[in-house]
């Protein structure tokens, strides 16, 4: 039998704010075990929460940004129960009334744009972290993390694949980083996904018992967790098994997932409204900053890099991948004849070297306007493809301009008819076999004295007109 | 009866707190109790009201996002019951 | 000769003419203490009168970065500070330093940096919190002095005093009797001349009917008024700080040095505070008093509807115009209340789990285990039926039965309210149906003890600012009259009350115990 999957994805973001969302200690990845609390943070008797004004703010941006409706009016709840991580007992969230609604993310998949529904987007506090014993006999509680603003975005089960699902979260990423919201580093849990995932017979409406799985930290890893659960469900259901409505944890080191917790443990939450905080009310006014906020998003993007510059649409998703990178694209392609050499410099050369680096594209040390002045001295002639290779490597390195690093080397093409041919004459009168082969109709032949030639020159010979000359010379004797 | 010893027993779980048999029983009743006095809310046409969960209201109160010190962390643990590597030590958890 | 019957103005002026110190009216009370409070037992923990503590309560004391962090939110604000000798840069209405020098008595449940802070429970024996309530770091800059906390019903949960952890404390008056709670170690400190004044915490009643039993003055100020900073949250919506005193006068001026708003309370209200001793003058011609049938159904007794009503009768002489008010969802205030409080005290009770501060219970197996035996064996009684009474109503399948109904009725309750002061400036009715019950009469029903609060409980729910004045005796136990006002409107409030307590004539009421004092004031 046919299965289809349905997958939906619940994903938390830590806002890229100073402070945490309800008191003033610092909002920091790192910092030694409880060194970033406070009163509140640890819970003590008698503390009031206070809303961050930032945490609001990148929360409704990020919630526009998702293409919600955002509430006129909503407010906070607690959502009770004991946990080490939790000091409260209760963590601040919103239940019923969201700051976001009835949002989409597209994703590009297969060729086309799909609209994946986001059902809600929320502010909530971060829970702490614990560290258990290698025995297993007790637990250490770090509660930096307490307090850390964040939102979860969460989406309607429109997703159908696992391979959708990564895309689905690399472009919520994309989204909240062009928008200042979150730095969504994975690694460091600015960015994670639970999904819930079920199967149900091909054309069938309703849906199939699903399960939730956690902690697939990476990128790779929702896609895998995903893949591995999906198999998992759909070879149960094949030999006439059942689902069980459960949550799962992805195993990273296994490559599997494990069982955390049956149906039959389901919490009790006993939502209410939050009495320590006022309801939120925003003006239209207030709204409409928010959304001014907001950049051209990489959607957006991607379409007018098609549209403005004729790119592919895979390297317009390539260059859109960041809003910095996107944006060094913008300014080399307006500097530059062809917008698709500008692509080819960067999407080839320039993301390799930041990759073997490790380097985010801020941190790189060549201006647009110096990788524009590259591309026009390989336009005019100036230097080859080749040597343009090394020079961006230099500029790379020394941070100078192309011009002047040609300067000083002397890289500039030899384009001088006359130098050329002297050249030319002496290699082929000490390559008389290579020429013979040539005349025998051998085309390789003249590579070879084309190969001599440029070595002659250090490179610098202008290959076209090498090619030519040496044709014709020969053609001519 | 509004609530039986075995809805004691669960919400006792629930709100982590252990109940002898006898308290239990004691509490059963003078929970019901209550609870049947609060029996006369249900009498009340409540269509269109809507719930009071704040005094005051109709403006958004937020602070800026500026950083503050943080507590010495000797001060943080101070009152810990059990700690070790300026963590709070709790007994092993067990899922569920 | 000076005691602590004789009104903060009178101590006041006694320090400014250099006829006592801060130092000798400290002993005083101390003194009172030790002579008293054996039989009271109103008292928790004693403070020393040393410039250490003074200082770590104004914020400036020694755990560094953490005081820092409160003296720099409130200047942050723009919010007054006080100097230590109690003068204010702002001329807070010429009232600041009215409090300096003057010790005074706190409630077990408000923070106090580096003293201990208990609730009256075990779960928080021994707990010595790093931040200190906003209303007491007002009062320290203002130049208090600090005497000790004081005992109370656990969490502030009870009308008796008896649910302490500790010991029950007694009413001053009668000695087998209970001083009223939650705020009873309060009410009977001050009642029984061991300290000028305190603050207690009111929910549902627990600064006013500890008041009434004691014979003392009882303010619960409009929710919002008085930041909850480092108050211990029994019920966030209903909480409030208030003062207990011998007078109007003296609530009034505690409250001036206590109110404003705190950005560390997002509930705290961003209003002006009025100079409370405005409305001080002694008259209330045309002032349109209301009074609401409601409040006199067959649950009070006929000594108590008595004096209220000659306190009614009295007001309109003195040129009220006293008119009847309905307020007729008042008898769903009870059942509201007990539904709306315990759900937010099963919430705020949660976070007492033995892991970053107070009790912990020993041999624990694992944590589920280790937080039932810490809950089990550190809260008492009480606390543990209003934790799981309001588990209930929050819980599965519940919330819109109980919790959701209980908020749309208190909307009821409030409309009432506001629908009343449309026609009336005050509202007045008994403090509590009774006085004073005996030790031990109530403590195995509590439905019945949870009718001490039916006058007390309406005023809560809809966020009002009352006060209780003493009304008089009723078979040698004092009555308290309640004057309800409106939302932020304290001064014609304690206007009210002030003309009342002048012309009764019933302030400071001495219990019998204390000695006889010859000649008021200096």
């Amino acid at each position: 039998m046919a299965f289809e999957t349905v997958i939906g994805l619940e994903v938390h973001v830590e806002l890229g704010t100073k402070t945490k969302i309800f008191c003033n200690c610092a909002n920091e990845f790192g910092a030694a075990p409880n060194t970033r609390v406070c009163p509140v943070c640890l819970g003590s008797p008698g503390v009031l929460p206070v809303l961050n004004a930032e945490a609001l703010a990148l929360g409704i941006r990020a919630a526009l940004a998702l293409n919600c409706e955002v509430r006129a009016s909503s407010k906070f709840d607690r959502k009770n129960y004991f946990y080490p991580d939790s000091p409260k007992a209760y963590q601040i969230s919103q239940y019923d009334e969201p700051i976001g609604e009835r949002g989409y993310v597209e994703i590009v998949v297969g060729g086309g744009v799909k609209r994946i529904g986001v059902t809600r987007v929320h502010l909530e506090e971060d829970a702490g972290k614990l560290n258990h014993s290698p025995l297993g006999d007790y637990s250490l509680v770090d509660l930096n993390r307490v307090g850390v603003p964040l939102i979860e975005i969460v989406s309607e089960p429109d997703i159908r694949t696992p391979e959708e699902a990564r895309l689905y979260m690399e472009e919520v990423r994309s989204i909240l980083r062009y928008c200042n919201v979150s730095d969504c580093r994975m690694e460091e849990g600015s960015l994670r996904c639970d999904a819930n995932i079920s199967l149900r017979p091909a054309g069938q409406r309703a849906f199939g018992t699903k399960t939730e799985i956690k902690n697939m930290n990476s990128f790779r890893n929702v896609q895998r967790g995903l893949e591995y659960e999906q198999r998992r469900q759909a070879e149960a259901l094949a030999a006439g098994g059942e689902i069980r409505q459960q949550t799962l944890r992805w195993d990273e080191a296994s490559e599997r997932t494990i069982l955390m917790r049956s149906k039959e443990d389901a919490h009790d939450y006993r939502y209410f409204p939050e009495p320590d905080l006022a309801r939120v009310e925003l003006s239209a006014e207030y709204i409409a900053a928010r959304r001014a906020e907001i950049p051209e998003l990489p959607a957006d993007k991607r379409e007018r890099f098609v549209r403005q510059y004729g790119l592919p649409a895979y390297d317009a998703s390539v260059l859109t991948a960041s809003r910095a990178l996107a944006e060094y694209f913008d300014a080399v392609a307006a500097l530059v004849r062809d917008a698709k050499s500008a692509s080819n410099w960067i999407m080839g050369d320039l993301l390799a070297h930041l990759k073997v680096t490790g380097q985010e594209i801020e941190q790189v040390n060549m201006t647009p306007q110096q990788l524009a002045q590259l591309i026009g001295l390989i336009d005019d002639g100036t230097i080859s493809t080749r040597i343009a290779k090394t020079v961006l490597r230099d500029v790379l390195e020394q941070g100078k301009d192309p011009r002047v690093l040609i300067e000083e080397q002397g890289l500039a093409q030899i384009s001088d008819e006359a130098a050329l041919r002297a050249i030319a004459q002496r290699v082929i009168e000490a390559n008389p076999k290579s020429v013979e082969d040539y005349r025998a109709g051998k085309e390789k032949a003249l590579g070879a004295l084309v190969g001599q030639m440029m070595k002659e020159t250090k490179g610098k010979a202008n290959p076209q007109m090498v090619n030519r000359m040496i044709a014709d010379m020969i053609a001519g004797d | 009866m509004h609530l039986t010893e075995q809805d004691v027993a669960h919400v006792a779980r629930l709100a982590r707190l252990v109940l002898t048999d006898e308290e239990k029983h004691t509490l059963a009743g003078e929970l019901d109790r209550i609870l049947q006095h609060a029996d006369e809310l249900a009498g009340l046409d409540l269509a269109g009201v809507s719930p009071m969960s704040h005094v005051g209201g109709g403006e958004t109160v937020t602070r800026p996002d500026e950083p503050r010190p943080s507590l010495a962390p000797l001060t943080a643990l101070a009152n810990a019951p059990d700690a070790d590597e300026q963590q709070f030590r709790v007994p092993a958890v067990l899922e569920g | 000769m000076l005691d602590m019957y004789s009104g903060l103005r009178a101590l006041r002026a006694g320090l400014d003419a250099g006829r006592t110190s801060p130092g000798e009216l400290f002993a005083m009370c101390r003194n009172e203490i030790a002579r008293r409070d054996d039989g009271v037992k109103a008292f928790l923990t004693l403070v020393d009168d040393d410039p250490e503590t003074q200082r770590r309560l104004r914020g400036e004391g020694p755990d560094a970065g953490y005081a820092g962090y409160a003296a720099d939110g409130a200047a942050r604000e723009g919010e007054a500070e006080f100097a230590s000798d109690g003068t204010a840069p702002d001329g807070r209405s010429g009232s600041a330093g009215a409090l300096a020098g003057i010790p005074y008595a706190l409630k077990d449940n408000i923070c106090t940096a580096g003293i201990v802070t208990t609730c009256a429970s075990r779960i928080l024996a021994g707990y010595t919190p790093p931040h200190t309530a906003t209303a007491v770091r007002r009062l320290a800059q203002a130049g208090g002095r600090l005497l000790g906390k004081l005992n109370m019903d656990e969490f502030a949960m009870g009308s008796s005093t008896e649910n302490s952890a500790r010991f029950p404390t007694r009413n001053p008056w009668d000695l087998e009797r209970v001083p009223g709670g939650s705020s009873g170690g309060a009410a009977a400190a001050v009642a029984a001349g061991m300290a000028p004044y305190a603050l207690g915490s009111d929910t549902g009643g627990s600064i006013r009917q500890p008041a009434a039993y004691c014979g003392v003055v009882g303010l619960k100020p409009t929710y919002g008024r008085v930041s909850r900073f480092g108050l211990v949250a029994f019920a966030s919506s209903l909480d409030q700080i208030g003062p207990l005193t011998h007078s109007v006068a003296d609530a009034a001026l505690v409250l001036q040095q206590i109110a404003g708003h705190d950005p560390r309370d997002g509930t705290s209200a961003r209003v002006e505070t009025p100079d409370f001793s405005r409305g001080l003058t002694g008259d209330i011609s045309g002032l349109r008093i209301g009074v609401a049938r409601e409040y006199f159904s067959e649950g009070v007794d006929d000594g108590v509807r008595r004096k209220v009503e000659e306190a009614i009768a009295l007001l309109a002489k003195l040129g009220a115009r006293v008119r009847e008010v309905s307020l007729p969802h008042t008898r769903y205030a009870l059942s509201t209340y007990y539904l709306i409080a315990p759900a937010e005290a099963s919430s705020n009770l949660a976070r007492y789990d033995g892991v970053r501060y107070g009790y912990r219970a020993k041999d624990a197996d694992n944590l589920v285990d280790m937080y039932s035996k810490t809950r089990s064996e550190g809260f008492g009684a009480e606390v543990k039926r209003r934790i799981l009474i309001g588990t209930y109503a929050l819980s599965s399948g519940y919330y819109d039965a109980y919790y959701k109904r209980a908020q749309q009725v208190r909307t009821l309750i409030r409309r009432d309210f506001d629908e009343a002061f449309a026609d009336v400036d005050v509202i007045v009715s008994p403090t509590t149906p009774t006085t004073a019950f005996r030790l031990g009469e109530k403590v195995d029903d509590p439905l019945t003890m949870y009718m001490n609060d039916v006058c007390t409980i309406p005023v809560n729910l809809a966020g009002l600012p009352a006060i209780s004045v003493p009304c008089g005796l009723d078979r040698g136990l004092p009555v308290g009259l309640q004057f309800i006002g409106r939302m932020f409107d304290e001064v014609t409030l304690l206007g009210a009350a002030y003309v009342y307590e002048r012309a009764a004539g019933h302030s400071p009421l001495r219990p019998r115990f204390a000695p006889e004092v010859t000649g008021h004031g200096v």
